[in-house]
């Protein structure tokens, strides 16, 4: 649709333009724009003991993708950082369509109450989200034991955020329980904009509520799929604060759980037996907006160009 | 199929719609309601029947005595104030305000500023972490409050600005025409038309508000000093220090909880509808 705003007619300098511009433009720009910047450059550098900084090429990342102390824990943290992804790519994006689809089933009341409920835990700061289920998690307290205990499976309990396996594993599900109001809310949004007619339409013919998702509906929100997945995906491989809270910078038990953000910031900062190190925890901010970017390129370039968007 | 079955059908989807959507309920408050329970219970009933509410024989205050004393909550809680309010003055002022010039005037490169202001709205803000730690240094503005803000109006305004510029647009030009030929000043027409992007600027408001009230990064890299700390680093560390201390854990979380909640409760309507209108498109 074509925008039609006239320009206004003026034939001076518009200092008015520069007067509505420049202060979101500056501010952007120094805080963002040229930190993102600075820190590639940054990437090319090292510094030696007296905090010189000279130009190194691509050491730092030859030193990050074949050194013997680096390679593991890069190839560690984005293996577990992927891990991390796909399980909220599966868990928390088809259980937030499949509520979305119920709320906008026309068979349920109550939804408002629902959708309020669903997205609480999104409000949360990841701090007190990871708080909390550490605590329901520990085996002093006993409450995941006493719930598995209901449906007679407390065997299976174990201290799983202690447990090299289980860790990854229960903090995703964690990070899942905390943002499934993302993914519903959105998916809820492009259910409601199907118009009615269509729906009853498919009825009149017969067609039961699974039907009419799976034939009708769904088609119509795939480029919604598109958005969630790659809003997940910014935000897995750009998360931190939930590992860094439940299992400290180190990210344990033996780096199990160590994802991207982890990583950088355990690179840059140091801890323990490691000095922190500006320059390689900028290579490392640079491989990890490498990653970032090629899953943007990737959506826009080839889903949203692919999948066709149906005019409502 | 005949109407029969064809009823029955939907009497058992809407069943096991109910049954789902009740499950999910569950699974999405009891962590929450949990905690506020426990936190007025004493430290015996905790552990023995942390199912139950608090009652007159278990009802105790013991951890939130010891949070206050031991904790500086009250000062963390007006740096969180202070530093998402100030941030959240500045993303919406120049957030407006360059919407408003993308929105209205026809220059050139007008699609590319817009673009440029685009690029924070998918490339996280902390990847630039190692210089913008540099840059604060250098301006000597390490454990304050401005640094915070103006990280923080830098992260924000980028969404704040493309979802602006869309409903700006939508604004009828007759109106800002009909301005013009009174005279009023380009300035003059921005605050005229300011208030009919009100529902517009209350949605950004609260999307961006979120995210900083919550952040734990930055005040951890960029402000971490006890004059300067937020609740959400507060908090964190004193949990962290405090972990075996059941009481004073649960009191803490419930107190970094409650305002956020209350908060959420009273707009949540607002904010779903926000997202459910703009968000998508």
């Amino acid at each position: 649709m074509a925008q039609m705003s006239k320009p206004a007619r003026r034939r001076r300098f518009p200092f008015h333009l520069v007067v509505f511009l420049a202060p979101a433009t500056i501010v952007y720009t120094l805080f963002m724009i040229y930190p993102l910047l600075d820190s590639m450059r940054l990437s090319f550098f090292a510094a030696d003991s007296a905090g010189n900084e000279f130009f190194v090429g691509l050491q730092n990342y030859i030193t990050l993708f074949t050194d013997e102390l680096w390679q593991p824990r890069l190839w560690g943290a984005f293996k577990h950082n992927v891990i991390f992804f796909l399980i909220h790519m599966i868990v928390q994006n088809s259980i937030g369509l499949l509520l979305a689809a119920l709320l906008t089933s026309r068979t349920v009341r109550g939804v408002g109450f629902f959708r309020t409920v669903y997205f609480m835990p999104t409000m949360l700061s990841v701090v007190i989200v990871g708080f909390i289920w550490q605590l329901i998690l520990s085996p002093l307290w006993g409450i995941a034991k006493g719930i598995l205990g209901l449906v007679g499976l407390q065997h299976l309990f174990q201290p799983w955020l202690g447990l090299e396996g289980p860790a990854l594993i229960a903090l995703s599900l964690i990070s899942v329980w905390q943002f499934i109001g993302i993914p519903m809310m959105l998916f809820y949004a492009t259910l409601i904009s199907i118009p009615d007619e269509l729906i009853e339409a498919a009825t009149v013919d017969g067609a039961g509520g699974w039907q009419i998702f799976w034939r009708i509906k769904f088609p119509l929100i795939l480029p919604t799929v598109g958005i969630v997945a790659i809003l997940t995906y910014v935000g897995n491989f750009n998360a931190f604060d939930l590992i860094y809270t439940t299992q400290g910078a180190l990210a344990g038990p033996n780096f199990s759980t160590d994802i991207m953000g982890t990583f950088f910031y355990r690179t840059f900062f140091g801890q323990q037996l490691q000095l922190g190190n500006p320059t390689m925890g900028a290579t490392v901010a640079t491989v990890m907006f490498l990653i970032i970017l090629i899953g943007v390129l990737l959506y826009m370039f080839f889903y949203q160009r692919r999948v066709q968007t149906y005019e409502l | 199929m005949n109407p029969r079955t064809s009823s029955l059908t939907r009497a058992v989807e809407r069943v096991a719609a109910y049954a789902i959507l009740l499950v999910a309920t569950a699974v999405a408050l009891f962590p929450i309601i949990l905690i506020l329970m426990n936190s007025f219970k004493a430290r015996k009933a905790i552990f023995r029947a942390p199912w139950l509410p608090p009652l007159p024989e278990t009802f105790s205050l013991i951890g939130y005595e010891k949070v206050l004393q031991r904790s500086n909550f009250d000062l963390y809680f007006a740096n969180s104030l202070i530093v998402t309010l100030g941030s959240m003055f500045f993303i919406l002022f120049f957030g407006a305000m360059a919407a408003w010039a993308l929105s209205e005037y026809d220059f050139p490169g007008n699609a590319l500023m817009g673009l440029y202001l685009a690029i924070g709205i998918m490339i996280p803000i902390r990847l630039g972490t190692v210089s913008i730690l540099r840059l604060i240094v250098s301006m000597g503005l390490v454990n304050t409050r401005t640094a915070l803000i103006l990280v923080y109006t830098a992260m924000g305004l980028p969404l704040t600005i493309f979802i602006l510029t869309q409903f700006m647009r939508q604004i009828p030009r007759e109106l800002k025409e009909a301005a013009r030929i009174d005279g009023a000043s380009e300035y003059r027409i921005f605050w005229l038309i300011l208030p009919l992007v009100r529902p517009a600027i209350a949605t950004v408001a609260v999307f961006t508000m979120i995210p900083i009230w919550n952040d734990l990064w930055f005040p951890l890299i960029l402000a971490p000093g006890e004059e300067t700390k937020t609740i959400t680093l507060g908090a964190q560390q004193f949990l962290g220090q405090f972990i075996s201390d059941w009481n004073a854990v649960l009191s803490s979380l419930t107190l970094a909880m409650v305002p956020v909640l209350i908060l959420y409760v009273l707009f949540s309507r607002q904010l779903i509808r926000g997202l459910t209108s703009g968000a998508v498109k």
